[in-house]
């Protein structure tokens, strides 16, 4: 049967069964693969993604149970990685591997728009829901950080909007490796 | 992959092994004569192709062919960096793409193409750097040609050719057409490093802006034209087979749409992996369990510890140790035993294959493109050059994707079904069938003479040979190096040496986990040095300097850790450190790890690792940082957690909930010392396992005044 998801801000229908997990129908019914499967039983947060703003592992979430609520998946978070956790990771160099990282953003976006300073206990409970077998936590706690002081400035920027700052933005990282998903 | 052991199989040994899927391809490395001459990869278009790694197009971009796995272990970086620096070109215009399977790509270290045993920036440099140097010497004679100058007046700077008396200058993309017709010149010099400009640069991982935004595609991200989407059931006890299934049930879920048996198991293939993975669950198997079915954790150690009592292959002899330990004035002796374990890449196991009459497409995370590409050959009929492999970002490696089971079952469900297929496997799938890190069991025997100095070691080792299960006849004499390699290998000054192994074959699929042999050798061996060291009554540090006199780089790891971390300071009250020093896959590491205990609870806290490695000449030092701490991350993971058991014939542990890994709440902070070299380049990626197990227990010790000769560490180690 038709199921109305709104993702990443667009309104889209899939015909999958009502107790399918949000993660299969994002990976392999719609083909947005930015959000990973690691263990099926939220252990790990590969597959976490934000449901009306809050980090939830989609390996465990029914499709049925997110009709009517707002899905932000990796892909969504911004159009062109300028969202604070992606520029402090990018700055920072966060990932290894990689593979839990998608995962691992969405935690740490989910709790800046919560916590705008969180301390090192605070990341680290917010944040020990995601396994990196990599093991970046130590990046990962200073790119949370980072993430904070780039966020304050952003909405300080924000609250004097008009007046220019003569500040850059945007980052400036961008691929080199051929493929990857559209 | 064990250093050690891969080069005792050399050339001869993979020709041998040629049913390991290398049969038929030409074994060896080499730079081709003309550049024209190497097989373009299919998916090459971008650009003049100047040799087998380096393509530039007219728009000036660098495409640099990645022929090792990026696991994670920043290679393609580090290779982007060793080309760039005799290329010239400007890093700003570096592109990569994964390198195809194929003969020019073969790493020395191997005889084939595969990424492991830390090899990766040893094997390359340089290859990578020749064909940079090559590549540069061919753009400068193409310039001068069209200029009709003598190369000499030439020069180049950051991607641009410049011949200075005539003030004209040609960028790179605008000769390469004219550069790649040259034959390719051999023997170009190499650059002074005193000069490098990249090259021990810290550099910015290049693969980082995919990977903040989902766009890095590992293998499980992989997508084809009307694929389906398959898992396997598997016998749960190894060696097993299927007697009879019963597909109805499995048929009647929503999505399936059949289900076939291939040679591992029966493979349910439905429209997308839920599905499949429900029908999987609904599917009726009998099992034919085999001579395993028995097996269990308490019998495997038994039969290790029946293995004391024999004389096994020597690995190692000097002077004559049981003479030595006899006449000796105190006698030291322990058993240790290390469990199995597992990889738990972040990435589940995965593999997506396209079985065609004529070919057949392989896309996957693999760490073995030769292996992979004679194992889907062969199933399919085909010459290997028929076999494409597509190899992915992989999320995760440390050894296990090495393997070729979830290539062979990709292949056999893609063929059978006669459409594209992905295979993926669970958490639980990927703990209960994985090529585990081998369970081991040594007896440590040492003499220590009136002085508190030690006068004679012998170990004796039982444990499953690797190599033998990977590459049957590999070994010589029954010895095979890598399960005693972080032993036989021992650095210290001790004037009778003994080790000996006894293979032990429980029965339980083994394979190479980071850091290989030296993951339970290391532990083994750096207890025990810390048992002779508090038996002879000195400091552990200072036992260990003094017996490091004819080890010049372990000597300097070890100081090197122990003056960051202040060892000759005392520490705060409640808190406790250990030390630790071993040499792996040709590279040396030192650690001092500091903890507390909460007696009560009987945990352990570790606070401050501090980590010094000696790599030789650092490419970059950035990641060298990365490395160590992740290796530090591995190992106490294993020390902490890691433990994989069986019960009639099965693995006990399935998911993270009872395989548990460290969180970030268990992190310590790490810090990372490198030891300035001008030796050759080795590798960082497996270094930094071993020395953090055998520091952790030893500071432990310190904490408790009991040894830790079992891993993981338990509760009632920690009272």
């Amino acid at each position: 049967m038709a199921i109305q998801l709104n993702i990443n801000g667009k309104e889209q229908s899939v015909d999958v069964p009502p107790n399918m997990p949000l993660l299969w129908v994002l990976r392999d019914t719609l083909g947005m693969t930015g959000t990973k499967f690691g263990c099926g039983m939220a252990l790990c947060g590969a597959c976490t993604v934000h449901i009306d703003g809050e980090a939830t592992r989609s390996c465990i979430t029914p499709v049925s149970s997110v009709v009517g609520k707002r899905i932000l998946t990796i892909e969504g978070l911004s159009p062109d990685r300028s969202h604070p956790v992606q520029r402090a990771w990018i700055e920072v160099d966060v990932p290894q591997c990689g593979y839990c990282q998608s995962g691992q953003i969405m935690s740490a976006s989910s709790l800046l728009a919560k916590n705008a300073k969180p301390s090192d206990a605070e990341i680290d409970e917010a944040m020990r829901g995601n396994i990196c077998r990599c093991g970046t936590y130590q990046r990962i706690r200073e790119a949370v950080h980072r993430a904070a002081a780039l966020q304050q400035k952003a909405s300080a920027k924000l609250a004097r909007l008009g007046e220019s700052t003569g500040e850059e933005d945007a980052t400036e990282a961008q691929p080199v490796h051929a493929g990857g998903a559209a | 992959m064990s250093a050690g052991a891969m080069s005792q199989i050399g050339r001869r040994g993979f020709l041998k092994t040629g049913a390991a899927g290398a049969a038929g391809l030409v074994i060896g490395f080499y730079l081709p004569g003309r550049a024209e001459a190497s097989r373009a990869p299919a998916d090459m278009n971008a650009g003049a192709k100047l040799n087998a790694w380096m393509l530039i197009s007219p728009n000036d971009a660098v495409t640099i062919m990645i022929d090792k796995s990026e696991m994670g272990q920043g290679i393609l970086t580090a290779l982007c960096m060793i080309a760039a620096e005799e290329l010239d070109c400007d890093w700003k215009t570096i592109r990569t793409e994964f390198a195809p399977a194929a003969t020019e790509y073969f790493n020395p270290a191997f005889g084939m193409q595969g990424t492991g045993g830390s090899s990766s920036v040893r094997s390359s440099w340089d290859p990578m750097r020749k064909a940079g140097a090559a590549a540069r010497d061919m753009l400068l004679q193409a310039a001068a040609a069209q200029w009709n100058v003598d190369k000499s007046a030439c020069r180049t700077e950051n991607g641009t050719i410049y011949h200075d008396p005539s003030k004209r200058k040609l960028s790179y993309g605008a000769v390469a057409a004219a550069a790649s017709k040259l034959l390719v010149p051999q023997d170009v010099p190499l650059k002074d490093p005193s000069t490098y400009r990249i090259i021990g640069k810290p550099t910015k991982r290049l693969d980082t802006p995919d990977k903040v935004n989902g766009r890095a595609q590992f293998g499980i991200d992989a997508r084809q034209p009307g694929m389906l989407y398959a898992v396997v059931a598997r016998c749960p006890v190894f060696g097993g087979k299927v007697a009879s299934f019963d597909a109805a049930k499995a048929k009647a879920v929503p999505g399936v749409k059949s289900v076939v048996q291939i040679s591992s198991g029966v493979a349910v293939v439905a429209d997308n992996t839920w599905s499949a993975m429900q029908g999987r669950r609904a599917l009726e198997i009998k099992w034919d369990e085999g001579a395993n079915a028995g097996a269990n954790s308490e019998n495997i150690s038994k039969l290790f510890a029946e293995q004391m009592a024999k004389t096994g292959a020597e690995a190692r002899k000097e002077g004559d140790a049981a003479a030595a330990l006899s006449a000796a004035a105190q006698k030291v002796e322990a058993i240790y035993e290390a469990p199995y374990l597992a990889h738990a890449t972040m990435e589940p196991i995965n593999c997506t294959a396209d079985v065609r009459a004529d070919r057949v497409d392989v896309w996957a995370p693999t760490q073995f493109q030769t292996m992979a590409q004679g194992a889907a050959a062969k199933i399919c009929g085909l010459k290997p050059e028929n076999a494409f492999i597509h190899t992915t970002y992989l999320g995760g490696g440390f050894g296990r994707k090495a393997g070729t089971d979830f290539i062979i079952e990709a292949v056999e469900t893609s063929k059978a079904v006669g459409q594209p297929v992905k295979l993926t496997w669970s958490r639980e799938d990927d703990t209960q069938h994985d090529f585990y890190r081998p369970a081991s069991y040594a007896k440590l025997s040492a003499g220590i003479g009136a002085d508190g100095w030690p006068v004679a070691l012998t170990s004796r080792i039982a444990c499953p040979s690797i190599m033998e299960a990977w590459f049957p006849g590999s070994t010589k004499n029954n010895l095979d190096p890598s399960s005693v390699e972080g032993l036989a290998t021992l650095p210290y000054s001790i004037p009778n040496i003994y080790v000996d192994y006894v293979r032990t074959e429980p029965g339980i699929p083994v394979g190479f986990w980071r850091s290989v042999g030296a993951s339970q050798n290391g532990f083994f061996s750096e207890c025990f040095i810390d048992e002779l060291a508090a038996a002879g009554k000195k400091d552990p540090y200072e036992f260990r300097r003094r017996l490091l006199d004819k080890a010049p780089r372990q000597l300097g790891v070890l100081q090197l850790a122990a003056q960051k971390a202040g060892w000759d300071k005392p520490l705060p009250a409640g808190r406790y450190r250990g030390i630790a020093v071993l040499e792996a896959f040709q590279s040396f590491g030192a650690q001092v790890v500091e903890i507390s205990l909460d007696r009560k609870a009987r945990t352990v806290k570790v606070h401050r690792v501090v980590c010094a490695v000696d790599v030789g000449r650092v490419v970059n030092p950035a990641n060298i940082v990365m490395q160590s701490e992740s290796a530090v991350v591995y190992g106490l993971s294993s020390a902490l957690y890691g433990e994989i058991t069986i019960a009639n014939g099965r693995v006990v542990q399935a998911n993270f909930n009872n395989y548990p890994v460290l969180r970030m709440d268990a992190m310590p902070t790490i810090e990372v010392y490198i030891v300035p070299s001008e030796e050759k380049p080795t590798g960082a990626g497996e270094l930094s396992v071993p020395p953090l197990v055998p520091a952790l227990c030893n500071a432990i010790y310190t904490a408790t005044g009991r040894r830790i000769r079992r891993l993981p560490i338990r509760p009632e180690d920690l009272a």
